[in-house]
């Protein structure tokens, strides 16, 4: 049975392959194609996971080892894969909504005429991110990791002939190498400290290393989280990343590469346990981010940068339960599941909003859609509910338990981050609420297309499109109870990353009330600033916070103040220096020893040529001469 | 004795001078008999290294396939050959490379409209594939030889033909002054290499002259240095210092190595792309092989006392080369810096004097070649499309010649070393490798890795994506011969980033051979975990 693990990438492997190098006769049938690759590997991990369940809880993870990859002395990289629980959740997790995607996406994509390359990305894309869960090693998990970096990179730059998609999709990819940078060198260290990167023998001898190790290599596994997670300091790609067509938002900027970061660092809690300085990077990282995303979602008039404000700001919250440790991984890994739910169903119901309104993305442009496509507006509502965290619904559960679980962290700090995370929740449910009321109630704002002037008539979405729009508002209501019910997705994960009781300083019950009670105020305010009032079609100036947030709090103003200018200026310096300062140098100094009068055109002229060659008339009289005395 | 090794470089020169002596003119059935010939000699060449290879046994001798022919008994000399596990991967590189340069620039020396008629116009086609064959087989001798003195007359006479090659066949882009530009790069080129072999030729005397005073007069490389290893031949440390110099001064310009780069940019954008592909791939891996054989095996005290300064020199290297690549406005130019960025890795990786950084920087030497051949050899198509060098003068070519486009983008992300890919095994390897003896040095080296990306995205966005730009307009995508080209070239990128065993296997043994020359073994870690072998540990 643990052969079919590689299959599991290889099956969308073989998908990509075939789009990608299959000539136009594919393009019929090739986004089917890539469905079913999809479905394939969808099918291959319930099989894997009906026959895991089988098993005693500790037998259950296996290892397949397929090939030693990079032997070198003393370096030894293997193709091997790993499958415990955690790897399971998150491959159910890829080729579960991975699918739903992809037939979402045989709607939304039917009219471009480059379809099948775009079914070819997404099944590469699944490749790369099953490769990254199912790793044994972090060497091979950093190809995985790239991987899907290179897949975000070719399809948020698929309308590439939109200069700015072009910029966003390379602007994620060079942010993202400065995170891999991490993940470079925590390899490095755990290499010298261990001799070692799989993660068997490296967390089995993590005990011996000292802290200070432990906490460097823990620092830069953050750094990567950080990049691939897009969490402060790293986190200005994302907003951008919206230029990818819609599905690309909602199955890799939401649902699942986005928190390969969180992977990362539940994957290493061997090391991240016995590094608290780490840690707290780790959690002061995620708070910082939950709220910076948060404040950004509320100012955002454009659908989708609001949801990406959304996903950093719910990306964070699983970072802080990364962070910590055992009173906190599980829960950290249930949000991201229950997320991966609602946020691809969000992002899924705001493409089918932009289908219906001449893929028109300014919320101030909406108004009033619930009537003309009821069922968009029916899931996206559920969506709603869950992520604010309405009682009953799946984000209910699982972030009450992140927000539980800081408290728990103890002393000021533990009331630091649970009074961050409780805010948090409040400022989500005032965006969210602020997202819902301006695109499906409220009078119509509508506004013709500014290059045909057609006005826009919204309706529903296929039934293509719809379809997987209802089966995630599903998961959205009931994945969090079920989860909880009975601990079951406790019991499930313990075993591989541990479990802590948590024991916050108020009663567990108390921090229920108080973060429904956030949620409801969140809820009312935005009801009253945007359900109430008239939402404006031009924005108002707005108060100094609003106008940084709409600049995604000054990030590009400060990365291109600090990097991108100085760093310009450096190259063109070099390259000014390279022709005149070093290469003049030299030619000055070949003139001069060349007794030509120091100019240096004359280098250029028949002089020195001839001086070369009769330099090399030279070398060949002497090899001459030594293959005469052969004789002698 | 076998005469293998003899016939796989004695098949091109052979060919080349066949070539060359082909009935010249201008007729175009003329022109293709001559590549037809040139590419057949290229074919059996490979067919030979294939040959090699496989009688080639990675547990074997160090050399192997050896044969010695005695050439100037009175100096010790002799045409010795013998193949290691580092040379035979660089003779598998060069023919390779070789057929598939030809394919490229397969109507680069056709006359231009011109000069018909003229004396050049005749002899070009004829003089081009000769002089690519010469240069082939005077590489391969180079990485065959045993004796310092035939490695020494081969690795000077390759300027020859190189200096021809760019000098005499320019890729026809340039602007008014292009063939001012192109002599004064194929001087540039020739000044350079010919003072650091100038430098180098005094080193060899004086080693020769050092080892005869030591009743060892000859110049055979496996005696001289199981001599120095066993203590028979011990040479003054300030003079094995200064023989070091000279031998390192000559590599360092061929590889090239910062600040004696400067050849390089002008040599690759002023000549054909598939010239540029000769030098950078082919030409110059015979700089950093020899590093690793000549200066570590014959002068390992000296190299250990200088390894740090040459680290700090290659690290350099790496971030002054990527940070010049993105500020430049020429597509060749800025594959050439790229390039300067890459040698700092192997030269990094060599003089880390570990068995990671000795093996990844012989596989950089394999995966670089074939990936910036992969990247240049597209550029060049791009370049003869559209007749302009410069990065300003395109855009939205994924629109119109998406093929082209797409294995554009597959050379630069191999260039910046995407997992997965045949250069991220290499150049991980020097990281880790260098990194272990020198942590900030390997911490800085990898802030090559973003500047990498940098100037190949930045690259690819501004010529394939965006509006397409006019004169862009119905540019041909690419041609089955290109395409054949590119393919086998994407293909082995992809192959030996998944597989490289077949190469380090043939690798490893010659890198502990040389590392146990200059008597160094590889910090141990630690806290090592158990050892672990090809899925042992559960």
């Amino acid at each position: 049975m643990n052969s079919l693990i590689p299959l599991l990438v290889a099956v969308p492997l073989a998908g990509a392959a075939l789009l990608l190098l299959g000539g136009r006769a594919l393009d019929r049938f090739g986004h089917w194609l890539g469905t079913l690759a999809a479905a394939g590997s969808f099918g291959i991990g319930l099989v894997l996971f009906a026959e895991m369940l089988g098993r005693p809880t500790d037998q259950r993870p296996v290892r397949e080892f397929l090939y030693s990859w990079i032997p070198v002395n003393g370096f030894q990289a293997d193709v091997a894969f790993q499958l415990d629980q955690l790897s399971m959740t998150f491959v159910l997790l890829i080729t579960g909504v991975g699918t739903l995607i992809h037939v979402y996406s045989t709607g939304y994509m039917a009219h471009d005429e480059r379809r099948r390359r775009f079914f070819g990305y997404l099944n590469l894309f699944l490749a790369a991110m099953l490769l990254l869960v199912l790793a044994d090693n972090y060497l091979l998990l950093y190809v995985g990791w790239e991987g899907v970096g290179l897949a975000s990179y070719l399809l948020i730059g698929f309308w590439q002939h939109k200069p700015s998609a072009a910029t966003a999709a390379k602007k994620a990819f060079i942010v993202n190498r400065v995170g891999d940078l991490g993940l470079s060198i925590a390899i490095m260290l755990m290499f010298v400290e261990f001799g070692s990167f799989a993660f068997g023998p490296v967390f089995g001898a993590a005990d011996d290393a000292s802290e200070g190790k432990l906490t460097a290599i823990g620092l830069m596994l953050l750094l990567a989280a950080c990049g691939k997670s897009a969490q402060v300091p790293l986190q200005s790609w994302l907003g951008d990343a919206m230029e990818g067509p819609t599905p690309v938002s909602a199955l890799i900027h939401a649902a699942t590469m986005v928190t390969a970061g969180v992977y990362l660092i539940t994957r290493s809690s061997a090391i991240f346990d016995l590094a608290p300085d780490a840690q707290t990077a780790v959690v002061a990282v995620g708070t910082v981010t939950l709220l910076f995303g948060a404040i950004v979602g509320c100012a955002k008039d454009d659908i989708k940068k609001a949801l990406a404000g959304s996903t950093m700001s719910q990306i964070g919250y699983m970072v802080l339960a990364a962070g910590l440790g055992p009173i906190g991984y599980v829960f950290a890994i249930m949000h991201l599941v229950t997320h991966g739910f609602f946020k691809a169903g969000l992002f899924l119901g705001a493409g089918s909003v932009m289908h219906g309104m001449n893929d028109e993305v300014n919320m101030r442009h909406y108004g009033g859609l619930r009537k003309y496509m009821p069922v968009t507006f029916a899931t996206f509502g559920l969506g709603y509910l869950a992520i604010i965290g309405f009682p009953g619904l799946s984000g209910f559960f699982s972030k009450d338990k992140i927000i539980e679980a800081a408290f728990s962290k103890g002393g000021t700090e533990g009331w630091i981050l649970g009074l961050c995370a409780l805010v948090g929740a409040a400022v989500t449910a005032f965006y969210m609420t602020r997202v819902m009321m301006m695109t499906f109630f409220g009078e119509k704002r509508w506004q013709p297309d500014p290059e045909t002037g057609e006005e826009p008539h919204p309706h529903e979405s296929p039934k293509v499109m719809t379809l997987p729009m209802v089966v995630l508002a599903v998961g959205s209501v009931f994945a969090g109870a079920l989860f909880t019910y009975g601990d079951a997705f406790l019991k499930w994960l313990e075993p591989v990353t541990g479990f802590e009781e948590g024991h916050p300083p108020i009663p567990a019950a108390a921090v229920t009330v108080l973060t429904t009670v956030c949620m409801l105020a969140g809820v009312g305010l935005a009801y009253t600033m945007y359900g109430r009032t008239r939402v404006p079609v031009t924005p108002p100036v707005g108060s100094a916070l609003t106008r940084a947030a709409r600049r995604d709090l000054l990030q590009d103003d400060f990365n291109h103040a600090v990097l991108v200018r100085p760093g310009s200026a450096l190259a063109a310096t070099l390259v000014w220096f390279d022709s005149r300062g070093l290469d003049g140098f030299v030619n000055g100094l070949a003139a001069t020893i060349g007794g030509v009068s120091g100019r240096l055109r004359r280098v250029q002229t028949g002089f020195v040529r001839t001086y070369a060659l009769s330099m090399f008339g030279g070398t060949l009289v002497l090899v001459a001469t030594t293959l005469l005395m052969r004789s002698v | 004795m076998s005469y293998l090794l003899t016939a796989t470089c004695a098949v091109p020169a052979a060919g080349a001078v066949v070539t060359a002596a082909l009935p010249a003119g201008n007729s175009e059935a003329r022109r293709r008999t001559t590549k037809a010939v040139a590419l057949a000699v290229s074919a059996a060449t490979l067919a030979l290294t294939a040959v090699v290879a496989a009688r080639f046994e990675p547990g074997g001798p160090r050399y192997q396939l050896t044969e010695s022919h005695s050439w100037i008994r009175s100096f010790g000399i002799s045409f010795s050959l013998g193949v290691d596990g580092i040379g035979a991967v660089l003779v598998l590189l060069t023919a390779v490379l070789v057929p598939l340069v030809m394919l490229a620039s397969w109507h680069d020396s056709d006359p231009a409209p011109a000069p018909e008629g003229s004396f050049e116009a005749k002899r070009r086609t004829q003089g081009f594939f000769a002089l690519i064959l010469a240069v082939e087989a005077m590489v391969l001798v180079s990485f065959l030889a045993t004796d310092v003195f035939v490695f020494y007359v081969f690795f000077e006479a390759m300027l020859i033909p190189m200096y021809f090659l760019i000098g005499g066949f320019g890729d026809r882009a340039g602007g008014p002054d292009a063939g001012k530009q192109r002599s004064y790069a194929a001087v540039k080129f020739l000044l350079y290499n010919l003072l650091g072999g100038l430098v180098m030729l005094a080193a060899v005397i004086g080693l020769y002259v050092v080892a005869a005073d030591q009743d060892l007069a000859t110049f055979d490389l496996p005696t001289l240095t199981n001599a120095i290893a066993d203590g028979k031949l011990a040479i003054d440390p300030t003079a094995e210092k200064a023989l070091f110099l000279g031998f390192f001064f000559a590599f360092a310009v061929k590889a090239p190595l910062w600040p004696l780069h400067t050849w390089l940019p002008n040599a690759m954008g002023e000549s054909t792309a598939g010239t540029a592909v000769l030098i950078t791939a082919v030409v110059d891996k015979v700089g950093t092989f020899a590093m690793l054989r000549y200066c570590l095996g014959l002068f390992p005290d000296a190299s250990k006392t200088f390894a740090p300064a040459i680290l700090v020199l290659s690290l350099i290297g790496i971030v002054y080369g990527a940070l010049v690549a993105i500020g430049q406005k020429d597509i060749k130019r800025l594959v050439a810096y790229a390039s300067i960025s890459h040698f700092g890795f192997i030269i990094m990786g060599i003089f880390a004097l570990t068995s990671q950084g000795q093996t990844g920087a012989t596989l950089y030497m394999v995966n670089h070649g074939i990936s910036t051949a992969a990247w240049m050899l597209v550029a060049g198509f791009l370049i003869s499309r559209r007749g302009s060098r410069l990065i300003a003068d395109y855009g939205g070519v994924q629109k119109v010649a998406p093929v082209l486009a797409g294995t554009f983008l597959i050379g630069g992300l191999a260039t910046l070393s995407l997992p997965g890919m045949a250069p991220f095994v290499s150049e991980f390897l020097v990281l880790v490798g260098t990194f272990s003896r020198y942590p900030a040095i390997g911490i800085a080296a990898t802030f090559g890795i973003v500047l990498a990306a940098l100037y190949a995205l930045l690259l690819y966005q501004r010529t394939m994506t965006g509006p397409v730009k006019p004169r862009m307009e119905g540019m041909p995508d690419l041609k089955v011969r290109e395409l054949a080209v590119v393919a086998p070239l994407v293909a082995l990128t992809l192959l030996l980033g998944v597989y490289p065993k077949p190469l380090t296997d043939m690798v490893n043994p010659a890198v502990d051979a040389t590392l146990s020359q200059v008597h160094q073994t590889d910090p141990a870690p630690a806290h090592p975990v158990a050892a672990t072998t090809g899925g042992e540990h559960e």
